[in-house]
Parts: C-alpha cells; structure tokens; sequence
C-alpha cells in the first residue's frame, strides 16, 4: 500500500506525517463519528447542544493534514471536525458529549467547549469570532518566541459579522504573525441566508485584502485541492510568517443544531433538493474516487479502510458511552482563582 | 523603607516582573507613549523595547482574546487600559473564555493567566464613560481574579502577584492614587491575592473598603480619633477572592460595620460585604450595616454634580457617627487633597 503519496511532497518535506490512507481515514472517522453521534442522540444520554459537521469534514481534514507538532487549531460551534481532524480521539469526544469524566473536558465543557493538547493544541469555543483572536495570540506567541508554528482559525461565513474577526485579521496583518485563517462558507447562519446579513457585492475574501491579508477562496469540498492549497501556503508562511485567509465553499448537511435534517424538521429555508445537490459534491465521495480512479487503492482496499474505520469508530463511541461520569465532589475542579 | 509613588510602585513591579520572565509583555492603547500611562510603563518600555513593550490599535476585544491566546501558550501578557471602562469591550474574551478556561476545558487546555490593567476616573469632568469602577461585574464571575490596590506597596506586591497566578487576574487603579506615596519594599514580593489587609486597628466600627476610599475612610478614622473615636479600617485589597475572615474578625471585634466602595451600591462590593456579614457575624452587630458608595445616577460631569456625586471622607465621616447613634461631629473634614489637574 506504499504507492500512495502527497502530489505535495516536494513542497512540504518532513513535516507532514500523513499519508492519502491517513488522510481518507481521518475523512472516515468524522463522517462515521457525526452519524453516529445523530443516531444515538435520540436517547437523550448526550445532554449538550451539537452542531454537527457531516459534510464539512473535507475542510477540517485537509487543512489539519497539513500540520505539524507544535502547531494549533481553533475552532468555534460546529467543532467535532476540527478536533477529530487534529488529533482528538473518538472516546474522548464522545465521552465529553455523555457528560464524562473521561471526556476531553472532563464533562465540563460540552460539544462547543472541546480541547486536546497532543501534538497539536486545540480548543474550541462557542461565541462567533472568540477563537480567531486566540489564534492571532497564538501566532503572536510563536513569532516572539521564534518558532516556525502556524495557527489555525477555522470559522463560519457568520463570523464575519462581528467585530473581533476585523480586528484580529488588523492585528495579525501589522505583525504579520502565521495564522491561517479558514473560512467554512456554509451560506447560512443558523437559518439565516446571506439575504439578510450581507451586502451581494461584498466578498469576504476582499474584506481580509483591505487589512492587507492574503486572500484565497476554494471549494471546500475537494479534499486534495483544498490539501494542496494549504500545503503550499503554509510552507511560505513558516518560511516567513504572514497570515493568509482561504474561504472555502461548504455544506452543512444537518440542522443547525441538533441530529435531524431540516426538510424533516419542517424547515423550509434549506430545501430538501438543495442539500441533495449538494450531496452530490460529498467530500467523502469525491476523495473515494480520486483514490480509486487514480489508483492509489484497489476497491477492496478501501472498503478495507472504510470497514476498518467503522470498527473503530464503533468501539470507541461505545467504550465513551459507558465511560466514568465524574464525582459530584468534583464540580469546583479548577474553578477558583488561584 | 524608601518611598515610592503609587505609580512608581507599578513601574517597578513590571519592570521587576519583566526581568524575573522573559514571557512577560506588556501591550494596550499607548502603552509606548512618552508618558507610559500616567508613568507606569515608561520604565518597562526605555527596558525592554517595544518587542515587550508595544502599542496596539483600539481594538480591546480582539486584543484580550490574542492576550488570552498568548497565555495558552505560556507568555504572561499584561493589557492596559487607560480607562476601565474600555474593557466592556473585552467583556466577552474575560468572562466568556479567560474565566472559564481552566474549568470548562477541564483543565486540559493549561491556563490563561492574563493580566488586565484598568485605572478607575474620578471627578474632573470625567463624567459618565470614564469614571466607573467594575469591580463589581467582573467580580461577579468565578475564575477570574479581581484586586484593588490602595497603597504603593501593594499595587507593586499585587502585579509581582499577579503576573504568577494561574487565574486572569484584573488590576483596578484609581486615577487620584497614582501620586500618593508610601513605604514600598525593594526587590521582589508579592502581595497575597485574596487578603484583606487591616491598616488602621480600631475597636467603635469597622469600616471596610475599596481602593481610594480606603485613602478617604484613613482621613476620617485620623480625624474622629481626636473624638476618641476608634476607628478600624480594613482595606480589603482582593475583591474576588475575597478575604472573608479578616473582613469578619473585624466586625465580631467592633459590632459595627460601614462598607465603602468607589462604584454603586446597588448589586455592588458594599451590598456583598454587608450580605456576608449578615449571613457570618449577624449575632456580633451592634448597629445597622451602612454602604457607602455612588448614588443611583451615571457620573455627571459638571463640577457641581460631582460635589454631591462622590462619596468622601466627609460622607463617611456622617456615616460612621450615624451607626455609633452619636450626635454628628459638625467641624467639617477640610476638603479632599486632589492634585489631579486633568484632562484624563
């Protein structure tokens, strides 16, 4: 299984540690995990409000397959991807989401609130914008303290509605610090089209321009052309650190919030079409057949790596859902000053 | 001991603080001005540069969350704020992620012990945006440290203090104490977060305090001990923690208790120190509770609003004679000392 490769080898070096099998498993697990995740909600054992990624997770693993340790991730709402993708396991997500001690975030933190400090450092939080400035403080770090780390900000198309995004790319242009910047246009916020919340002139790609941000825009949806635009900005930008903004164009399958698609809710702003359109565009798909039509793998390899994936995925999400839930002596862990 | 102006004090403690830890950096609107916020950062930057010492746009939101996103990564950023009032702005990065950072990640996303500096108007037309005090909300929320400074040696143990704690810690000073002088330790110390400390002892009341009335309630206490009125005053220094046994020790000795506060009194500091001392040390009180702190009005800026506005040791003079039920002393305190020539 050795005949696979990066077409960006040559560009990134030693740095990246996965292979296309990595990559199309790391793609796997988010699909596998999110699904899962819908279809035992009902039960009601997984109090905390989910923002599922099923369909977005293209973005999520190309870009952190690019990363290296050291590096971090910062996420918003929607952030099972983004941790999943960074190094997070499946039982600690899962188990955080059944309110366990053995979560990511001991139970405290809930789907919007995950971290994990492995190679990479990640957290997510659940106020448009917040994380993008803990990504410039990030970078802002790394650049006083010489180290060639890149921060990521992934956010949604509705961050772009608060301050603090204009703000933090301001501040990461006058220092030119190494922070990517990774839009996940989705169109909507909540329901809320763009109708309602911009101008139809206004891309955000020339907002970031106007701070003196390099901006690209890309369909979030190839995994190996959003991988290969990554890859080669972020070998320029550990040469020497400037911040770049790449909006890619996505789509969240699920409801906003909550297991259910929104045509089966009763919601009318996304049609039941419009999200089979996009299901035509399936990540997932769409890196299956690259894979198989380039002949990077046999047909039975994948469906090798896919059942292998599965298996996985089931066993951690069940060992996390009878994992240990914490004391209730412990609700003041780590909540005073100190 | 030398002596050492309360701004003096806060220089030297970052200057101090910079040379313990390369990690410390110090960042805000004008933090490399010529004047270093009212003198405060002058040192530090004419030390270290602007690599640690360095401007930033008007932007206190963003700023906090890069401050913040810093401190994951173990820098010890210290923001500045020429006026507290500024951090409203930052509202959300404090409470919403550097309070709850330890806590909601369960420990496992390390710490973000910013520092934030805010200094608190007074008077001089400063008016109704740059003259509060918002000990009060910020101290509303767990996880965030929140002190108040009255004396030089402190402002300077506070900030050694601060910039070692694994909370964010907010450092509130008063515009009108940034010239008073007072004994100030050499070298390195630090200044325990969470302790009240007791700077007059007394035995007829309690008058427990915030900041620059502590300056106002020791004018008082100096004045009305030539009544033979005993007068202790507890400077309660940390607002969250709060240091709740020296605070009741106080009051089970005096039986009385006036707390005095820069900010309002509804929801405030005095509504909290008086709710602990009703809930703790009820059976020990002699007198009603008295909290003194602004009226319910936005600051106006008119000096003949202020006059009635702020709370002095005058007022706090009234207020103890009124809890001792003995006749008001009518010889009036000679006016505050304020050298405060503005504009801000």
């Amino acid at each position: 299984m050795q005949k696979i490769g990066f077409s960006v080898d040559s560009l990134v070096g030693s740095g990246v540690k996965k292979n296309w099998k990595a990559i199309y498993e790391s793609l796997l697990e988010i699909r596998f995990t999110e699904e899962m995740i819908a279809e035992n909600y009902k039960d009601q054992q997984m109090r905390t409000a989910i923002h599922l990624g099923t369909g977005q997770e293209g973005i999520a693993t190309s870009v952190c397959a690019n990363l290296q340790v050291g590096d971090s991730v910062f996420s918003h709402h929607r952030s099972h991807n983004h941790f999943l993708a960074s190094g997070g396991s499946v039982f600690r997500l899962i188990a955080e989401l059944y309110g366990s001690q053995e979560g990511c975030s001991k139970g405290r933190g809930g789907s919007v609130h995950l971290s994990h400090n492995q190679d990479i450092f990640f957290v997510s939080t659940a106020i448009l914008g917040e994380s993008v400035s803990l990504a410039v403080g990030r970078a802002l770090a790394y650049k006083m303290e010489k180290r060639n780390n890149i921060a990521v900000a992934f956010f949604g198309d509705a961050a772009w509605e608060e301050g603090v995004i204009y703000e933090s790319l301001n501040f990461a242009a006058i220092h030119s610090l190494p922070v990517l910047f990774v839009c996940e246009n989705n169109m909507y916020s909540t329901e809320s089209t763009f109708s309602s919340r911009k101008a139809p002139n206004s891309e955000f790609t020339d907002r970031a321009r106007s701070f003196g941000v390099e901006a690209i825009k890309g369909d979030g949806n190839n995994v190996r052309d959003v991988f290969n635009l990554v890859a080669e900005s972020l070998v320029k930008m550990r040469e020497n650190p400037f911040p770049i903004l790449i909006e890619l164009d996505t789509y969240r399958w699920r409801e906003h919030v909550g297991p259910n698609f929104d045509h089966d809710v009763g919601r009318t702003f996304r049609s039941k079409s419009e999200l089979e359109q996009w299901q035509k565009k399936d990540p997932v798909k769409i890196l299956r057949d690259i894979l198989i039509g380039e002949n990077y793998f046999s047909d039975f390899e994948i469906k090798e790596i896919e059942r292998k994936v599965l298996e996985d995925v089931s066993e951690q999400f069940l060992r996390a859902k009878h994992s240990l839930k914490p004391e209730v002596t412990s609700l003041f862990e780590n909540a005073g000053e100190v | 001991m030398r002596t050492l102006s309360y701004a003096q004090a806060i220089s030297e403690a970052l200057v101090i603080g910079m040379r313990e830890n390369s990690k410390v950096f110090i960042t805000g609107i004008g933090v490399d001005y010529p004047v270093g916020v009212f003198g405060t950062t002058k040192e530090a930057f004419d030390e270290f540069g602007r690599s640690r010492v360095f401007d930033s746009p008007s932007m206190e939101n963003a700023l906090t969350g890069i401050c913040i996103g810093a401190a994951s990564m173990e820098m010890r950023p210290v923001l500045v704020h020429h006026r507290n009032d500024f951090m409203f702005l930052a509202f959300d990065q404090m409470l919403n992620l550097a309070a709850k950072w330890r806590y909601m990640y369960g420990g496992n996303a390390g710490q973000v012990p910013i520092v934030v500096r805010g200094v608190i108007g007074r008077g001089w037309g400063q008016g109704a945006t740059h003259s509060q005090s918002l000990q009060a909300p910020i101290a509303h929320f767990p996880g965030i440290a929140v002190v108040m400074p009255a004396m030089p040696a402190d402002a300077k143990g506070l900030i050694l203090s601060a910039l070692k704690s694994k909370s964010p810690v907010v450092i509130l000073e008063h515009r009108s104490l940034f010239d008073i002088t007072g004994d100030v330790p050499e070298g390195y110390y630090e200044t325990l977060i969470g302790k009240a400390n007791v700077l007059r002892l007394g035995t007829d009341i309690s008058v427990v305090c915030t900041s620059y009335m502590v300056i106002e309630a020791m004018r008082a206490a100096e004045f009305l001990s030539r009544f033979g009125i005993s007068v202790e005053v507890v400077d309660i220094r940390s607002i969250r923690p709060i240091d709740e046994s020296t605070i009741i020790k106080s009051v089970m000795k005096t039986g009385r208790l006036i707390v005095a506060d820069t900010s309002w009194v509804q929801y405030g500091v005095a509504s909290e120190v008086s709710a602990l001392v009703a809930e703790k040390a009820f059976s020990f009180l002699k007198a009603p509770v008295e909290r003194i702190g602004l009226p319910n009005s936005p600051a106006p800026s008119t000096k003949v609003l202020e006059e009635v506005f702020y709370p002095s040791a005058n007022s706090l003079q009234k207020s103890i004679t009124r809890v001792l039920g003995i006749p008001d002393i009518t010889t009036a305190l000679a006016p505050e000392i304020d050298n405060f020539k503005g504009p801000y």
